[in-house]
């Protein structure tokens, strides 16, 4: 499908000059620090540094990193800089340990994502004439509630659809005839294999652009759903940590993701060392929010794997630009949007009489939808002659691995020590879907 | 008399069965009888033998995860009716069948049926209390 649309700016920011903006984060860098030290956690984490001590830019590395374990450690919205009255909308991301990791935003937050989403939406060629289908679960998760008040702030009209039941989705496709749709690639995907199904031209559904994002994916994929869909399929990127959805997206060029650096400071660090990488290099990514009210975060590891583009892009804007996602720093999965991590496995194991701490998650991509299939060895005492007790062991496991991941896995019981041993680090994860 | 059962897991893939049944023949082991129950995900195949410790050792050995457990040899006419007969007696006590099979081989127009019980002892009782015949390993494993 064609980009040749014509291209639109949403936001001035987006083509400010490159010093303009440094000038803004600076100023706003010390304004977000003043709000980030009302929260008792950054007051002793930051005590040493004053607002007035930000000099210029490079100051930021005087600041100490936030990752995912200090968020969770603040259970469950210790994290606020504001008053619980001045919350606007709570969102939730998936944790470690069955309980999600929590995010609030005020009135302000909620103006700053919505004109966020606003932008590449617009990027991506959605107008105010559209209809946009959101295909993303509507509830706690960032991604559909983020683009529903982006697409609203466009002007375009919202279906909102929500998760699940690709039949009725493709129906809703055909006969509401949206012109854009908002879900994850791969299920993109699927909506595609199941209008063929049906005995539809998955191309000729009314569809002309897709936004998608939520997981990593490949422009070979890119090119597929744009095939099968006959639209033109952009990327974008956010984590509910840093505001959701928004924090970047492409243009029409898709050379990199546009990060909103006036909202934002982008970091590309080494992930064992933490040192800045060179333009170009692979790195982590790490955020500092700029103007966000209710939660700001100071420097947060994503663990997302990506390398940045300092150089204007052709579309106008002068924002550096990040490529997709490559790879994660951790061994974090994203499966079906949920992040899932190997130790939540190994704490459901531990519930469960009769299993050993091998294991081994084999994640595949059948049908364009994620399948885990988790092979446990059980241990010997465990073993019955009787079908019943079998099966009520390995339903147990799978009970226990729903419970703590919200994930449903395919169970494979297999003998004592029959799972592969490696000398280091051992291989949890065999994920075929890369 | 119980019979004694040796159940041996069997992980779903190509194979495993066979590799069970090579060690078992290896061994010069002759299987008098032998159940094979599966799901998608795992099987377990239960086998009678006249030494089944040797069957059990060998198994273990071989890396198999095996259960011995007590089972009751049940004689019946081979006629119609056979069956019913004891599934009268059980259903009349407390006694549940967790699962039973065949013996596979007649003698004298009579058929064996190997039953298994949470609780053989009770079941023993139960069973010749009930006028039911029951095989002692000296006959099933004769000749």
């Amino acid at each position: 499908m064609s980009s040749d649309f014509e291209d639109k700016i949403w936001d001035k920011n987006e083509i400010i000059s490159r010093d303009e903006r440094q000038q803004l984060q600076l100023n706003r860098l010390r304004e977000s620090l003043k709000q980030a030290k009302k929260v008792p956690f950054y007051k002793e984490r930051l005590k040493s540094i004053e607002p007035e001590d930000i000099k210029d830019l490079a100051d930021l590395r005087k600041l100490p990193i936030t990752t995912k374990a200090d968020l969770r450690s603040q259970y469950p919205l210790n994290m606020l800089a504001v008053d619980r009255s001045e919350v606007s909308r709570i969102h939730g991301s998936s944790g470690t340990t069955g309980k999600p990791t929590f995010v609030a935003y005020t009135e302000n937050d909620v103006k700053i994502w919505s004109n966020l989403c606003a932008r590449f939406l617009t990027a991506g060629g959605l107008r105010s004439h559209h209809l946009a289908h959101i295909a993303f679960g509507l509830g706690l998760f960032t991604g559909g509630f983020g683009l529903h008040f982006g697409i609203n702030t466009v002007g375009a009209g919202i279906i909102p659809v929500s998760a699940g039941n690709t039949k009725r989705q493709v129906m809703l496709l055909n006969d509401l005839a949206a012109e854009a749709l908002i879900c994850t690639p791969s299920y993109a995907l699927n909506i595609a294999e199941v209008a063929r199904e049906l005995g539809m031209d998955s191309a000729k559904l009314p569809l002309k652009y897709g936004f998608f994002g939520g997981e990593m994916w490949t422009d070979d994929m890119c090119r597929k759903i744009e095939d099968e869909l006959g639209i033109f399929a952009s990327n974008n990127y956010g984590l509910s940590e840093v505001i959701g959805p928004g924090v970047s997206g492409d243009c029409k060029y898709r050379s990199g993701m546009h990060i909103q650096e006036d909202h934002f400071i982008v970091e590309c660090l080494d992930p064992d060392t933490l040192e800045p990488v060179a333009e170009g290099e692979k790195g982590e990514l790490v955020f500092t929010s700029l103007t966000k009210e209710a939660m700001p975060i100071i420097r947060y590891r994503t663990r997302d794997i990506s390398s940045l583009d300092y150089s204007p892009c052709q579309c106008g804007r002068t924002t550096t630009r990040m490529t997709r996602v490559l790879g994660r720093s951790d061994d974090m999965l994203i499966i079906r949007g949920v992040n899932v991590f190997p130790s939540q496995i190994e704490e459901a194991l531990l519930k469960v009489e009769g299993t050993s701490a091998h294991y081994l998650i084999i994640v595949d991509r059948p049908d364009n939808l994620d399948k885990v299939t988790l092979r446990v060895e059980m241990l010997p005492e465990i073993f019955s002659d009787k079908m019943n007790d079998m099966q009520k062991f390995r339903d147990k496991i799978r009970q226990e691995v729903q419970t703590i991941t919200q994930i449903g896995v395919n169970v494979e019981i297999v003998s004592p020590q029959t799972l592969e041993r490696s000398v280091g680090k051992a291989v949890r994860v065999i994920d075929n879907r890369k | 008399m119980k019979i004694k059962q040796v159940s041996i897991f069997l992980e779903n893939k190509p194979g495993h069965l066979n590799h069970a049944s090579k060690v078992i023949a290896d061994a010069g082991i002759n299987l008098v009888t032998l159940s094979l129950s599966d799901t998608e995900q795992f099987g377990i195949l239960r086998i009678i033998v006249k030494d089944w410790q040797q069957a059990e050792k060998i198994l273990l050995d071989a890396g198999f995860v095996v259960k011995v457990t007590d089972v009751i040899a049940a004689e019946v006419d081979d006629t119609p009716g056979g069956l019913h007969k004891i599934l009268n007696v059980i259903e009349n006590s407390e006694i549940n069948i967790e699962y039973m099979y065949a013996y596979t081989v007649k003698r004298d127009n009579k058929a064996v049926l190997m039953f298994r019980f949470d609780d053989a002892d009770q079941a023993l009782t139960i069973l010749e209390k009930g006028g039911i015949s029951i095989i002692s390993p000296d006959i099933l494993f004769a000749d």
